[in-house]
Protein backbone atom coordinates (compact mmCIF):
# COMPACT_ATOMS: atom_id res chain seq x y z
CA UNK A 1 0.00 0.00 0.00
CA UNK A 2 0.81 3.33 -0.60
CA UNK A 3 -0.33 6.36 0.32
CA UNK A 4 0.24 9.67 0.56
CA UNK A 5 -1.40 12.67 2.62
CA UNK A 6 -2.98 13.95 -0.36
CA UNK A 7 -4.54 10.90 -1.27
CA UNK A 8 -4.83 9.32 2.20
CA UNK A 9 -7.79 6.87 1.59
CA UNK A 10 -9.75 6.47 4.40
CA UNK A 11 -12.30 4.42 3.05
CA UNK A 12 -9.86 1.56 1.91
CA UNK A 13 -7.89 2.04 4.92
CA UNK A 14 -11.06 0.97 6.98
CA UNK A 15 -11.54 -2.27 4.38
CA UNK A 16 -8.45 -3.39 6.21
CA UNK A 17 -9.91 -3.43 10.03
CA UNK A 18 -12.33 -6.15 9.85
CA UNK A 19 -13.87 -5.45 13.14
CA UNK A 20 -14.77 -1.91 11.71
CA UNK A 21 -18.04 -3.60 10.44
CA UNK A 22 -19.19 -4.61 13.57
CA UNK A 23 -22.94 -3.28 14.21
CA UNK A 24 -23.38 -2.43 17.90
CA UNK A 25 -26.90 -1.91 19.76
CA UNK A 26 -27.90 -1.89 15.97
CA UNK A 27 -25.79 1.04 15.08
CA UNK A 28 -21.90 0.60 13.34
CA UNK A 29 -19.11 0.86 15.46
CA UNK A 30 -17.50 3.91 16.27
CA UNK A 31 -14.44 3.02 17.40
CA UNK A 32 -12.95 6.00 19.53
CA UNK A 33 -11.22 4.01 22.48
CA UNK A 34 -7.61 3.63 20.33
CA UNK A 35 -5.77 4.82 22.94
CA UNK A 36 -6.73 2.00 25.29
CA UNK A 37 -6.20 -0.63 22.35
CA UNK A 38 -6.47 -0.06 18.30
CA UNK A 39 -7.84 -2.30 16.03
CA UNK A 40 -5.85 -4.75 14.33
CA UNK A 41 -5.68 -4.68 10.12
CA UNK A 42 -5.98 -8.49 9.02
CA UNK A 43 -2.33 -8.27 7.99
CA UNK A 44 -1.81 -8.87 11.79
CA UNK A 45 -4.40 -11.49 12.11
CA UNK A 46 -2.87 -13.40 9.34
CA UNK A 47 0.31 -13.19 10.33
CA UNK A 48 -0.54 -14.70 13.82
CA UNK A 49 -2.51 -17.31 11.87
CA UNK A 50 0.45 -18.08 9.36
CA UNK A 51 2.80 -18.35 12.26
CA UNK A 52 1.01 -20.94 14.05
CA UNK A 53 0.03 -22.83 11.14
CA UNK A 54 3.64 -22.88 9.35
CA UNK A 55 6.46 -21.59 11.97
CA UNK A 56 5.18 -22.53 15.36
CA UNK A 57 8.28 -23.54 17.28
CA UNK A 58 10.93 -22.69 19.73
CA UNK A 59 13.28 -19.97 19.03
CA UNK A 60 17.17 -19.93 19.64
CA UNK A 61 17.18 -23.76 20.68
CA UNK A 62 16.20 -26.65 18.19
CA UNK A 63 18.36 -27.93 15.21
CA UNK A 64 15.33 -28.49 13.27
CA UNK A 65 14.15 -26.59 10.24
CA UNK A 66 10.84 -25.56 11.87
CA UNK A 67 12.64 -23.57 14.97
CA UNK A 68 15.23 -21.96 12.51
CA UNK A 69 11.96 -20.60 10.77
CA UNK A 70 10.34 -19.59 14.12
CA UNK A 71 13.84 -17.96 14.97
CA UNK A 72 14.47 -16.01 11.84
CA UNK A 73 10.95 -14.59 12.32
CA UNK A 74 11.32 -13.86 15.56
CA UNK A 75 14.47 -12.33 14.92
CA UNK A 76 13.27 -10.36 11.94
CA UNK A 77 10.20 -8.78 13.95
CA UNK A 78 13.03 -7.17 16.21
CA UNK A 79 15.01 -5.75 13.01
CA UNK A 80 11.57 -4.29 12.16
CA UNK A 81 11.06 -2.55 15.61
CA UNK A 82 14.57 -1.22 15.32
CA UNK A 83 14.25 0.83 12.39
CA UNK A 84 10.57 1.33 13.06
CA UNK A 85 11.95 3.44 16.07
CA UNK A 86 15.65 3.97 14.37
CA UNK A 87 17.70 2.33 17.27
CA UNK A 88 20.93 1.88 16.44
CA UNK A 89 21.76 -1.89 16.66
CA UNK A 90 18.89 -4.63 16.71
CA UNK A 91 20.37 -6.05 19.94
CA UNK A 92 19.20 -3.13 21.38
CA UNK A 93 15.42 -4.12 20.89
CA UNK A 94 14.33 -6.50 23.58
CA UNK A 95 10.87 -7.85 23.30
CA UNK A 96 8.54 -7.32 26.84
CA UNK A 97 4.79 -7.99 27.04
CA UNK A 98 4.39 -4.50 26.98
CA UNK A 99 5.25 -0.76 28.24
CA UNK A 100 4.35 -1.49 31.65
CA UNK A 101 6.66 -4.16 31.94
CA UNK A 102 9.39 -2.04 29.92
CA UNK A 103 9.85 0.35 32.65
CA UNK A 104 9.15 -2.15 35.10
CA UNK A 105 12.44 -3.67 33.87
CA UNK A 106 14.42 -0.68 33.76
CA UNK A 107 13.67 -0.04 37.61
CA UNK A 108 13.77 -3.94 38.88
CA UNK A 109 17.29 -3.62 36.48
CA UNK A 110 18.89 -0.09 35.81
CA UNK A 111 17.11 0.92 38.89
CA UNK A 112 17.95 -0.71 41.49
CA UNK A 113 21.61 -0.85 40.67
CA UNK A 114 21.78 2.94 40.14
CA UNK A 115 19.55 4.82 42.46
CA UNK A 116 20.11 4.45 45.84
CA UNK A 117 19.19 6.10 49.50
CA UNK A 118 18.67 9.93 48.65
CA UNK A 119 18.57 9.67 45.14
CA UNK A 120 15.64 11.36 43.20
CA UNK A 121 13.88 10.31 39.71
CA UNK A 122 11.77 12.51 37.56
CA UNK A 123 8.74 12.19 36.57
CA UNK A 124 5.32 14.57 35.02
CA UNK A 125 2.08 15.41 36.17
CA UNK A 126 1.06 13.39 33.03
CA UNK A 127 1.90 10.17 33.73
CA UNK A 128 0.04 6.76 33.14
CA UNK A 129 0.06 5.41 36.52
CA UNK A 130 2.92 2.38 35.13
CA UNK A 131 5.33 5.32 34.82
CA UNK A 132 4.46 6.26 38.77
CA UNK A 133 3.96 3.21 40.35
CA UNK A 134 7.19 1.17 39.26
CA UNK A 135 8.81 4.51 40.64
CA UNK A 136 7.13 4.35 43.79
CA UNK A 137 8.29 0.56 44.61
CA UNK A 138 12.12 1.31 43.55
CA UNK A 139 12.15 4.63 45.65
CA UNK A 140 10.54 3.03 48.77
CA UNK A 141 12.64 0.31 48.58
CA UNK A 142 16.45 2.43 48.22
CA UNK A 143 14.79 5.70 49.97
CA UNK A 144 14.47 7.56 47.03
CA UNK A 145 12.36 10.21 46.15
CA UNK A 146 9.93 10.37 43.52
CA UNK A 147 9.65 14.44 42.02
CA UNK A 148 7.16 15.73 39.60
CA UNK A 149 7.01 18.04 37.31
CA UNK A 150 4.33 20.15 37.01
CA UNK A 151 2.18 21.16 33.96
CA UNK A 152 0.27 23.90 33.29
CA UNK A 153 -3.70 24.23 32.70
CA UNK A 154 -4.05 23.04 29.04
CA UNK A 155 -1.89 20.32 30.13
CA UNK A 156 1.75 21.18 29.13
CA UNK A 157 4.67 20.28 30.94
CA UNK A 158 6.18 23.49 32.57
CA UNK A 159 10.09 23.29 31.18
CA UNK A 160 11.50 25.16 33.70
CA UNK A 161 9.76 24.01 36.35
CA UNK A 162 11.31 20.72 35.20
CA UNK A 163 14.84 22.08 34.64
CA UNK A 164 14.25 23.38 38.14
CA UNK A 165 14.22 20.20 39.47
CA UNK A 166 17.06 18.21 38.16
CA UNK A 167 19.94 18.31 40.65
CA UNK A 168 23.12 16.17 41.20
CA UNK A 169 20.78 13.73 43.18
CA UNK A 170 18.65 13.15 39.78
CA UNK A 171 19.43 9.92 38.49
CA UNK A 172 16.61 8.86 36.23
CA UNK A 173 14.37 11.03 34.35
CA UNK A 174 11.18 9.11 32.99
CA UNK A 175 8.57 10.96 30.85
CA UNK A 176 5.49 10.31 28.84
CA UNK A 177 5.96 10.90 25.40
CA UNK A 178 2.72 11.43 24.62
CA UNK A 179 -0.16 11.47 27.63
CA UNK A 180 -3.09 8.93 27.21
CA UNK A 181 -4.90 11.55 29.10
CA UNK A 182 -4.28 14.75 27.83
CA UNK A 183 -2.79 14.07 24.07
CA UNK A 184 -0.12 15.88 25.06
CA UNK A 185 3.14 15.23 23.00
CA UNK A 186 6.15 16.04 25.35
CA UNK A 187 9.16 18.10 23.60
CA UNK A 188 10.64 15.05 24.31
CA UNK A 189 14.18 16.16 22.85
CA UNK A 190 14.27 19.12 24.83
CA UNK A 191 13.93 17.02 28.13
CA UNK A 192 16.70 14.79 27.28
CA UNK A 193 19.16 17.59 26.73
CA UNK A 194 18.68 19.54 29.63
CA UNK A 195 19.01 16.21 31.60
CA UNK A 196 21.63 14.87 29.53
CA UNK A 197 23.25 18.23 30.14
CA UNK A 198 23.56 16.77 33.76
CA UNK A 199 24.54 13.39 33.02
CA UNK A 200 20.98 11.95 33.92
CA UNK A 201 19.44 9.45 31.61
CA UNK A 202 16.22 9.46 29.97
CA UNK A 203 13.43 6.50 29.86
CA UNK A 204 10.47 7.89 27.50
CA UNK A 205 7.27 6.03 27.65
CA UNK A 206 5.79 5.82 24.35
CA UNK A 207 2.91 3.90 24.53
CA UNK A 208 0.57 6.25 23.23
CA UNK A 209 2.96 8.03 21.11
CA UNK A 210 4.71 5.33 18.69
CA UNK A 211 1.05 4.68 17.25
CA UNK A 212 1.01 8.56 16.26
CA UNK A 213 4.61 10.45 15.53
CA UNK A 214 7.06 9.30 13.98
CA UNK A 215 9.63 8.13 16.88
CA UNK A 216 13.58 8.34 16.21
CA UNK A 217 15.50 7.26 19.13
CA UNK A 218 18.83 8.36 17.97
CA UNK A 219 17.59 11.75 16.85
CA UNK A 220 15.53 12.33 20.38
CA UNK A 221 18.54 11.18 22.54
CA UNK A 222 16.62 9.04 24.42
CA UNK A 223 18.50 6.10 26.28
CA UNK A 224 15.32 4.01 26.91
CA UNK A 225 11.93 3.84 25.14
CA UNK A 226 9.37 1.48 25.94
CA UNK A 227 5.70 0.57 23.88
CA UNK A 228 3.30 -1.88 23.40
CA UNK A 229 2.80 -3.15 20.36
CA UNK A 230 -1.19 -3.45 20.88
CA UNK A 231 -2.09 0.12 20.68
CA UNK A 232 0.12 0.23 17.27
CA UNK A 233 -2.03 -2.24 15.34
CA UNK A 234 -0.41 -5.40 16.76
CA UNK A 235 -1.18 -7.92 18.76
CA UNK A 236 -1.68 -7.84 22.87
CA UNK A 237 0.84 -9.11 24.88
CA UNK A 238 3.70 -8.08 23.43
CA UNK A 239 6.11 -4.81 23.38
CA UNK A 240 9.28 -3.48 23.05
CA UNK A 241 11.76 -1.82 25.57
CA UNK A 242 14.41 -0.21 23.63
CA UNK A 243 18.05 0.59 25.33
CA UNK A 244 21.03 1.91 24.74
CA UNK A 245 23.15 -1.05 23.79
CA UNK A 246 25.87 0.40 26.82
CA UNK A 247 23.45 0.89 29.14
CA UNK A 248 21.82 -2.25 28.36
CA UNK A 249 25.04 -4.42 28.74
CA UNK A 250 26.34 -2.92 32.55
CA UNK A 251 22.26 -3.80 33.90
CA UNK A 252 22.03 -6.72 35.63
CA UNK A 253 19.61 -9.33 34.31
CA UNK A 254 15.45 -8.70 34.92
CA UNK A 255 14.49 -12.38 35.28
CA UNK A 256 16.09 -15.51 35.62
CA UNK A 257 15.41 -18.52 33.68
CA UNK A 258 16.05 -20.42 30.14
CA UNK A 259 17.37 -18.17 27.55
CA UNK A 260 19.09 -15.56 29.03
CA UNK A 261 22.14 -17.76 30.18
CA UNK A 262 25.45 -18.28 28.58
CA UNK A 263 25.95 -21.62 31.06
CA UNK A 264 24.84 -22.73 34.30
CA UNK A 265 26.27 -24.62 37.17
CA UNK A 266 25.32 -24.88 40.57
CA UNK A 267 28.46 -22.22 41.66
CA UNK A 268 27.88 -20.08 39.31
CA UNK A 269 25.35 -18.75 36.14
CA UNK A 270 26.95 -16.67 33.31
CA UNK A 271 24.60 -14.77 31.72
CA UNK A 272 23.89 -14.02 27.77
CA UNK A 273 24.50 -10.85 25.59
CA UNK A 274 21.77 -8.56 24.92
CA UNK A 275 18.92 -8.84 24.02
CA UNK A 276 18.53 -12.38 25.14
CA UNK A 277 20.06 -11.69 29.00
CA UNK A 278 16.79 -9.97 29.18
CA UNK A 279 14.32 -12.38 27.45
CA UNK A 280 14.25 -15.19 30.18
CA UNK A 281 11.67 -17.99 29.45
CA UNK A 282 9.88 -18.31 25.83
CA UNK A 283 8.74 -15.02 24.71
CA UNK A 284 5.22 -14.11 22.78
CA UNK A 285 7.05 -15.22 19.38
CA UNK A 286 3.16 -15.46 17.50
CA UNK A 287 3.36 -11.75 19.20
CA UNK A 288 6.76 -10.40 17.86
CA UNK A 289 5.82 -11.75 14.41
CA UNK A 290 2.37 -9.73 14.68
CA UNK A 291 4.15 -6.81 15.84
CA UNK A 292 6.31 -7.18 12.92
CA UNK A 293 3.37 -7.30 10.44
CA UNK A 294 2.00 -4.28 12.26
CA UNK A 295 5.19 -2.38 11.64
CA UNK A 296 5.11 -3.17 8.34
CA UNK A 297 1.72 -2.01 7.47
CA UNK A 298 1.52 1.52 9.41
CA UNK A 299 4.76 1.64 7.39
CA UNK A 300 3.18 1.37 3.94
CA UNK A 301 0.50 3.95 5.56
CA UNK A 302 3.38 6.09 6.47
CA UNK A 303 3.37 7.34 9.80
CA UNK A 304 3.80 11.01 8.91
CA UNK A 305 0.46 10.61 6.42
CA UNK A 306 -0.66 9.03 9.48
CA UNK A 307 0.00 11.98 11.90
CA UNK A 308 -0.88 14.38 9.81
CA UNK A 309 -4.72 13.04 9.00
CA UNK A 310 -4.92 12.63 12.67
CA UNK A 311 -4.23 16.20 13.46
CA UNK A 312 -6.48 17.33 10.94
CA UNK A 313 -9.35 14.93 12.56
CA UNK A 314 -8.65 16.44 15.81
CA UNK A 315 -8.49 19.33 15.05
CA UNK A 316 -11.72 18.84 13.40
CA UNK A 317 -13.25 17.10 16.64
CA UNK A 318 -12.01 20.29 18.77
CA UNK A 319 -13.83 22.72 16.87
CA UNK A 320 -16.88 20.40 16.81
CA UNK A 321 -16.60 19.70 20.40
CA UNK A 322 -15.62 23.14 21.41
CA UNK A 323 -19.50 24.31 20.00
CA UNK A 324 -20.97 21.97 22.90
CA UNK A 325 -21.41 24.50 25.72
CA UNK A 326 -22.01 22.02 28.14
CA UNK A 327 -18.88 20.45 26.84
CA UNK A 328 -15.10 21.35 28.67
CA UNK A 329 -11.94 19.97 26.88
CA UNK A 330 -9.25 18.86 29.30
CA UNK A 331 -6.38 18.82 27.70
CA UNK A 332 -5.24 21.90 25.11
CA UNK A 333 -1.61 21.68 23.98
CA UNK A 334 -0.65 23.62 21.45
CA UNK A 335 1.47 20.23 20.31
CA UNK A 336 -1.20 17.24 21.10
CA UNK A 337 -2.44 14.79 18.94
CA UNK A 338 -5.26 11.99 18.17
CA UNK A 339 -7.19 12.77 21.90
CA UNK A 340 -10.18 14.77 22.94
CA UNK A 341 -10.69 14.30 26.70
CA UNK A 342 -13.59 15.90 28.25
CA UNK A 343 -16.22 16.30 31.01
CA UNK A 344 -20.17 17.92 30.51
CA UNK A 345 -22.05 20.08 32.92
CA UNK A 346 -24.91 18.37 34.78
CA UNK A 347 -23.55 14.63 33.04
CA UNK A 348 -21.11 12.59 34.54
CA UNK A 349 -18.63 10.82 32.20
CA UNK A 350 -19.97 7.16 32.88
CA UNK A 351 -23.41 8.10 31.98
CA UNK A 352 -22.05 9.76 28.84
CA UNK A 353 -20.41 6.99 27.72
CA UNK A 354 -23.27 4.42 28.59
CA UNK A 355 -25.33 6.97 26.34
CA UNK A 356 -22.91 7.18 23.61
CA UNK A 357 -22.56 3.24 23.67
CA UNK A 358 -26.32 2.66 22.68
CA UNK A 359 -25.51 4.71 19.99
CA UNK A 360 -22.61 2.72 18.68
CA UNK A 361 -19.90 5.17 19.87
CA UNK A 362 -16.91 3.63 21.96
CA UNK A 363 -14.91 5.95 24.37
CA UNK A 364 -13.42 5.29 27.60
CA UNK A 365 -14.70 6.83 30.82
CA UNK A 366 -12.71 7.05 33.92
CA UNK A 367 -9.26 8.34 35.59
CA UNK A 368 -7.21 6.80 32.76
CA UNK A 369 -5.16 5.61 34.76
CA UNK A 370 -3.96 9.20 35.88
CA UNK A 371 -5.59 9.88 39.02
CA UNK A 372 -2.75 12.10 39.65
CA UNK A 373 -3.75 13.90 36.79
CA UNK A 374 -7.16 13.81 37.39
CA UNK A 375 -6.91 15.52 40.75
CA UNK A 376 -4.80 18.13 38.98
CA UNK A 377 -8.05 19.08 36.65
CA UNK A 378 -10.36 18.79 39.65
CA UNK A 379 -11.89 15.73 37.98
CA UNK A 380 -12.92 12.53 39.27
CA UNK A 381 -13.08 11.24 35.66
CA UNK A 382 -12.92 12.71 31.63
CA UNK A 383 -14.91 11.19 28.76
CA UNK A 384 -12.04 10.39 26.10
CA UNK A 385 -12.59 9.84 22.55
CA UNK A 386 -9.33 8.84 21.25
CA UNK A 387 -8.21 8.83 17.53
CA UNK A 388 -7.04 6.23 14.86
CA UNK A 389 -6.31 7.13 11.23
CA UNK A 390 -9.13 4.48 10.49
CA UNK A 391 -11.61 7.30 12.23
CA UNK A 392 -13.69 9.71 9.88
CA UNK A 393 -14.82 13.29 10.12
CA UNK A 394 -18.68 11.10 10.03
CA UNK A 395 -17.56 9.40 13.23
CA UNK A 396 -17.13 12.85 14.83
CA UNK A 397 -20.36 14.13 14.27
CA UNK A 398 -21.48 11.25 15.51
CA UNK A 399 -19.66 11.06 19.09
CA UNK A 400 -21.39 14.89 18.23
CA UNK A 401 -24.61 13.41 17.97
CA UNK A 402 -24.12 11.18 21.01
CA UNK A 403 -23.00 14.65 22.96
CA UNK A 404 -26.43 16.06 22.00
CA UNK A 405 -28.55 12.59 23.12
CA UNK A 406 -26.85 12.81 26.94
CA UNK A 407 -27.77 16.76 26.71
CA UNK A 408 -31.25 15.74 25.71
CA UNK A 409 -31.31 12.98 28.67
CA UNK A 410 -30.10 14.92 31.04
CA UNK A 411 -32.13 17.70 30.90
CA UNK A 412 -35.35 16.11 31.39
CA UNK B 1 -30.06 -3.22 24.19
CA UNK B 2 -33.46 -1.48 26.12
CA UNK B 3 -34.18 1.86 25.55
CA UNK B 4 -31.79 4.37 27.18
CA UNK B 5 -35.48 5.93 28.90
CA UNK B 6 -35.88 2.57 30.95
CA UNK B 7 -32.06 3.11 32.26
CA UNK B 8 -32.17 6.92 32.83
CA UNK B 9 -36.05 7.09 34.21
CA UNK B 10 -37.39 10.69 35.49
CA UNK B 11 -37.02 9.91 38.86
CA UNK B 12 -33.70 8.64 38.80
CA UNK B 13 -32.67 11.97 36.81
CA UNK B 14 -34.44 13.43 39.69
CA UNK B 15 -32.89 11.93 42.52
CA UNK B 16 -29.53 12.76 40.56
CA UNK B 17 -30.18 16.19 40.45
CA UNK B 18 -31.65 16.81 44.08
CA UNK B 19 -30.31 14.01 46.13
CA UNK B 20 -31.82 13.27 48.97
CA UNK B 21 -30.20 13.03 52.92
CA UNK B 22 -26.79 14.30 51.06
CA UNK B 23 -25.57 15.75 53.52
CA UNK B 24 -22.77 14.28 56.39
CA UNK B 25 -24.84 13.16 59.67
CA UNK B 26 -23.16 14.84 62.44
CA UNK B 27 -24.70 12.18 65.02
CA UNK B 28 -23.99 9.10 62.76
CA UNK B 29 -22.51 5.91 65.29
CA UNK B 30 -22.18 4.02 61.96
CA UNK B 31 -20.23 4.81 58.47
CA UNK B 32 -18.55 3.66 55.84
CA UNK B 33 -16.30 4.42 52.66
CA UNK B 34 -16.62 3.02 49.02
CA UNK B 35 -14.95 3.64 46.46
CA UNK B 36 -15.27 2.37 42.53
CA UNK B 37 -11.70 1.89 41.37
CA UNK B 38 -12.45 1.77 37.80
CA UNK B 39 -14.53 5.12 37.66
CA UNK B 40 -13.58 6.65 40.87
CA UNK B 41 -16.92 6.90 42.78
CA UNK B 42 -17.02 7.60 45.90
CA UNK B 43 -19.31 7.47 48.66
CA UNK B 44 -19.99 7.93 52.58
CA UNK B 45 -22.74 6.15 53.84
CA UNK B 46 -23.62 7.64 57.66
CA UNK B 47 -25.77 5.76 59.89
CA UNK B 48 -27.34 6.16 63.36
CA UNK B 49 -28.89 2.76 64.63
CA UNK B 50 -31.00 2.87 67.82
CA UNK B 51 -32.30 -0.29 69.11
CA UNK B 52 -31.21 -2.25 65.96
CA UNK B 53 -33.62 0.56 63.68
CA UNK B 54 -31.40 2.64 61.21
CA UNK B 55 -32.80 6.09 62.67
CA UNK B 56 -31.18 8.43 60.61
CA UNK B 57 -29.32 7.65 57.20
CA UNK B 58 -27.34 10.35 54.91
CA UNK B 59 -24.29 9.95 52.34
CA UNK B 60 -21.97 12.48 50.75
CA UNK B 61 -19.60 11.84 47.45
CA UNK B 62 -19.30 12.32 44.11
CA UNK B 63 -20.52 9.89 41.19
CA UNK B 64 -22.63 9.05 38.17
CA UNK B 65 -26.23 9.30 37.91
CA UNK B 66 -26.68 5.63 38.73
CA UNK B 67 -24.68 5.95 41.89
CA UNK B 68 -25.61 8.93 43.30
CA UNK B 69 -29.49 8.06 42.64
CA UNK B 70 -28.95 5.10 44.10
CA UNK B 71 -27.95 6.25 47.33
CA UNK B 72 -30.13 8.52 47.55
CA UNK B 73 -32.58 6.10 47.47
CA UNK B 74 -30.71 3.90 49.58
CA UNK B 75 -31.18 6.20 52.35
CA UNK B 76 -34.91 6.53 51.43
CA UNK B 77 -35.38 3.43 51.85
CA UNK B 78 -33.73 1.90 54.90
CA UNK B 79 -34.59 5.12 57.15
CA UNK B 80 -36.67 3.38 59.97
CA UNK B 81 -36.15 0.28 59.02
CA UNK B 82 -34.50 -2.66 61.27
CA UNK B 83 -31.02 -3.59 60.09
CA UNK B 84 -32.69 -6.82 59.12
CA UNK B 85 -34.64 -5.51 57.08
CA UNK B 86 -32.87 -2.82 55.47
CA UNK B 87 -30.33 -6.43 54.68
CA UNK B 88 -33.25 -7.52 52.86
CA UNK B 89 -34.22 -4.90 50.98
CA UNK B 90 -30.65 -4.87 49.61
CA UNK B 91 -31.35 -8.41 48.70
CA UNK B 92 -34.32 -7.51 46.74
CA UNK B 93 -32.60 -4.56 44.75
CA UNK B 94 -29.38 -6.91 43.99
CA UNK B 95 -31.64 -9.55 42.75
CA UNK B 96 -33.60 -6.80 40.93
CA UNK B 97 -30.35 -5.20 38.86
CA UNK B 98 -28.82 -8.54 37.88
CA UNK B 99 -31.46 -10.62 37.35
CA UNK B 100 -34.60 -9.18 35.00
CA UNK B 101 -36.12 -12.40 35.75
CA UNK B 102 -35.88 -12.50 39.36
CA UNK B 103 -39.09 -12.52 41.61
CA UNK B 104 -38.56 -9.56 43.26
CA UNK B 105 -41.03 -7.61 45.98
CA UNK B 106 -42.17 -4.49 44.73
CA UNK B 107 -43.89 -3.31 47.87
CA UNK B 108 -40.22 -4.05 49.66
CA UNK B 109 -38.18 -1.99 47.10
CA UNK B 110 -40.72 0.88 46.13
CA UNK B 111 -38.57 4.01 44.67
CA UNK B 112 -35.78 1.53 43.65
CA UNK B 113 -37.65 0.04 41.13
CA UNK B 114 -36.58 2.69 38.47
CA UNK B 115 -32.84 1.08 38.86
CA UNK B 116 -34.61 -2.25 37.70
CA UNK B 117 -33.27 -0.50 34.09
CA UNK B 118 -29.50 -1.27 35.17
CA UNK B 119 -29.98 -4.72 34.64
CA UNK B 120 -29.60 -4.56 30.71
CA UNK B 121 -26.18 -2.66 31.19
CA UNK B 122 -23.80 -4.92 33.50
CA UNK B 123 -21.08 -2.74 33.19
CA UNK B 124 -23.36 -0.20 35.61
CA UNK B 125 -23.85 -2.88 37.94
CA UNK B 126 -21.30 -1.40 40.31
CA UNK B 127 -22.37 1.92 40.64
CA UNK B 128 -26.00 1.16 41.09
CA UNK B 129 -24.64 -1.31 44.63
CA UNK B 130 -21.60 0.89 45.56
CA UNK B 131 -23.88 2.37 48.35
CA UNK B 132 -25.33 -0.72 49.61
CA UNK B 133 -22.10 -2.36 49.84
CA UNK B 134 -21.00 1.05 51.48
CA UNK B 135 -24.18 -0.04 54.04
CA UNK B 136 -23.34 -3.19 54.57
CA UNK B 137 -19.84 -1.99 55.88
CA UNK B 138 -21.18 0.49 57.66
CA UNK B 139 -24.12 -1.79 59.90
CA UNK B 140 -20.81 -4.08 60.50
CA UNK B 141 -19.15 -1.57 61.80
CA UNK B 142 -16.15 -2.14 59.65
CA UNK B 143 -15.19 0.82 59.45
CA UNK B 144 -12.81 0.91 57.03
CA UNK B 145 -13.08 1.56 53.12
CA UNK B 146 -15.12 -0.62 50.47
CA UNK B 147 -14.48 -1.57 46.77
CA UNK B 148 -16.71 -2.58 44.03
CA UNK B 149 -13.33 -5.06 42.60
Amino acid sequence: MSTTANTFDVARIREDFPILKEMINGKPLVYLDNAATSQKPQVVIDALVNYYMTENSNVHRGVHTLSQRATDSYEEARTKVQEFINAKEDKEVIFVRGTTEGINLVAQTYGRENIGPGDEIIISAMEHHSNIVPWQILCEEKGARLKVAPINDDGELLLDEFENLLSPRTKLVSIVHQSNALGTINPVEQIVELAHARGIPVLLDGAQAVAHVPVDVQKIGCDFYAFSGHKLYGPTGVGALYGRADLLNAMPPYQGGGEMIRSVTYEKTLYNVIPAKFEAGTQNIAGSVGLGAAIDYVNGVGMENIATYENELVAYGTEKLSEIEPVRLIGTARNKGSILSFVMENAHPHDVGTILDSEGVAVRTGHHCAQPLMDRYGVPATVRASLAFYNTREEIDTLVKGIDRVIEVFSR
Amino acid sequence: MSNLHDLYQEILLEHNNRPRNFRILEDANRQADGYNPLCGDQITVYLRVEDDVIADAAFQGVGCAISRASASMLTQSVMGQTVAKAEEIFEGFHALITDPDADVDFDLLGDLEVLSGVSAYPTRIKCAVLAWHTLTAAIEGKGDSVTTE
